[in-house]
């Protein structure tokens, strides 16, 4: 990634778009970033396994009961586009 | 009389004899704010006054902007969140209104939190009330900079790396960033969801323990919430720390100034002075914390920020500002095919390793005691040019953050520099769930040295 094909490849994965000027600068400051993170390597996790939940947690279940929630009107309130009771997404099949 | 710098010991005693009433109160605050609030910048937005519904004991409360407020606009002091108005409250912000806690306005923040000055808001610079040119801490420099200047009682934060820690050391205020799942995140405008805290900042010792008595339990709307029971936390907070075995990590005093760690020191003779007995401790994963941090946050970061399209709420993806898209830039790398075992797969399994430290180090104390940050608060427009340096301002708050144990920020006293009385912190970090111990800590230092008692002016 310290390249800019390196950096617009991540910038698609990402969603992100991103200009000229800000592909050459995150190149430069994600490599040293990447560098600074690396210091990690000086630790020897062999035979360590990884934590993702630190308070133990596996599963969290609840009582399959309905309740109240939103109505759809407050549920769009933010929406910028909509039509009826639906929200307006950008086509998945027509972008090339 | 009421003085401009009230505590809610104070005002919930002063409603119970009658002596004021929450319109006082709410007008004190608001005279406040009409007459600082322009030189320090804290409220992203502020409620009318007039339109407040206020109830015998109402006490004013601030939200960072980071909490999700019904019909109040929330940004997370960003752009791509303009004009936002959440149709709900979030868990904790329903609970405090629950409890007579009236919310006034909502308050600055860096940008999604991610920061370490403030200056990464894209609304605006919350100055440091101690020195108008400094920055007060972020992310939650909003917060932090209101309960300081007297605008509120109390506000709600966020601490992931230390964004309730550090605004509250460099401000002379009173920060909790509780155990992992204490406190429901529901509503919260996530981040790095594994190590996202709820907390709050405070004038007192007192008052903080207070409020998470009101915010800590199991919220259904989050699965990662504890279902533990929630202590009492004032019923032995005056109990004293006669016995209790305090625990200094030497790792977190290896690059501190002499300054900040003079001044440190003073604090852990008086912690023997009360009674305490200071261990020498070591800590030795908690190091490689802050590289573990800045791999595993903004990987999270990058999954949480997918959300933003532009296509339910908020505005399109372009309008993140630097340092959300150098974070989601960064995540998505160390998330993508052939570099997941690298660095965030390493950076987990890192994480195991500074849990045992932690585990280790409390089976020989009762807490560990730390500076907060490892430098005085920065002067704006500094620090924040170089992302690496702002990176290491979080070095002594996020082992803390990356394990998911408590902490708690208390001021530490002052310390002169270029003419100014800078504030500092002193951290105390305790096992899991055990917030209660480290309030009678935090109590019992307060008593002897009432750096609560010094306001600035303003």
């Amino acid at each position: 990634m310290r390249d800019k094909s390196g950096v617009e490849k991540i910038s698609k994965l990402a969603s992100l778009p991103l200009s000229e000027k800000e592909i050459s600068l995150f190149g430069n400051q994600l490599s040293k970033i990447v560098g600074f993170v690396a210091a990690l390597n000086r630790l020897d996790t062999n035979t360590v396994s990884p934590t993702y939940q630190v308070a133990g947690k596996v599963n969290e279940f609840r009582e399959d009961k309905p309740s109240g929630g939103l109505s759809s009107k407050e549920a769009l309130s933010n929406s910028p586009r909509t039509i009826g009771k639906y929200i307006v997404t950008k086509g998945v099949f027509n972008v090339k | 009389m009421l003085n401009s710098f009230l505590t809610i010991k104070d005002i919930l005693a002063g409603y119970k004899r009658r002596e004021f009433s929450s319109k006082e109160v709410f007008d004190l605050c608001y005279k406040n704010i009409s007459k600082s609030e322009g030189r320090i910048g804290a409220f992203v937005t502020l409620l009318d006054r007039e339109g407040l519904k206020l109830s015998r004991n109402s006490i004013p409360v601030g939200h960072k902007d980071i909490f999700s407020t019904k019909n109040i606009e929330t940004t997370a002091s960003s752009n791509i969140l303009k004009g936002y108005k959440p149709p709900y409250d979030a868990s904790t912000v329903k609970r405090l209104s629950d409890k007579n806690f009236v919310c006034i306005g909502k308050l600055n923040c860096d940008a999604f939190a991610h920061g370490a000055t403030g200056e990464n808001s894209d609304m605006k610079v919350t100055k440091n009330p101690y020195d108008l040119t400094r920055t007060p801490g972020g992310s939650s420099c909003g917060p932090a900079a209101a309960v300081a200047s007297g605008f509120v009682l109390m506000a709600t934060a966020t601490d992931t790396g230390g964004s309730i820690r550090l605004p509250s050391s460099f401000t002379n205020t009173v920060g909790i960033k509780p155990t992992y799942g204490r406190v429901s995140r529901y509503g919260v405008i996530a981040m790095t969801s594994s190590t996202d805290s709820i907390g709050h900042i405070t004038r007192t010792v007192w008052d903080n323990a207070y409020v998470l008595g009101i915010t800590a339990g199991f919220d259904p709307k989050d699965a990662t919430s504890s279902h533990r029971e929630v202590d009492d936390y004032l019923d032995t907070i005056e109990q004293g720390i006669l016995g209790l075995k305090v625990g200094v990590p030497r790792e977190y005093l290896e690059n501190i100034p002499a300054n900040i760690k003079d001044r440190f020191y003073e604090s852990i003779k008086l912690l023997e002075g009360l009674g305490a007995k200071v261990v020498d401790v070591s800590l030795p994963s908690t190091k490689y914390a802050i590289n573990a941090y800045y791999i595993i946050t903004p990987s999270e970061i990058s999954s949480n920020l997918a959300r933003f399209d532009g296509i339910r709420f908020g505005g399109t993806r372009n309008k993140f500002g630097g340092e959300a898209k150098r974070r989601i830039m960064m995540g998505t790398f160390s998330l993508s095919a052939g570099y997941y075992d690298e660095y965030y797969l390493k950076a987990q399994k890192a994480r195991t390793l500074i849990i045992e430290d932690f585990k280790n180090a409390f089976e020989k104390v009762d807490v560990l005691v730390t500076p907060v940050s490892p430098i005085l608060p920065p002067k704006l427009n500094s620090i924040i040019k170089d992302t690496l340096k702002t990176y290491m301002m979080d070095v002594l708050t996020v082992p803390v953050s990356i394990a998911g144990v408590p902490s708690l920020s208390v001021p530490g006293g002052f310390i002169d520099d270029e003419g100014k009385k800078l504030p500092f912190g002193i951290q105390l970090i305790g096992n899991y769930f055990n917030e209660k111990l480290l309030y009678r800590i935090g109590y019992a230092l307060e008593q002897e040295t009432r750096y609560y008692e010094t306001t600035p002016a303003i």
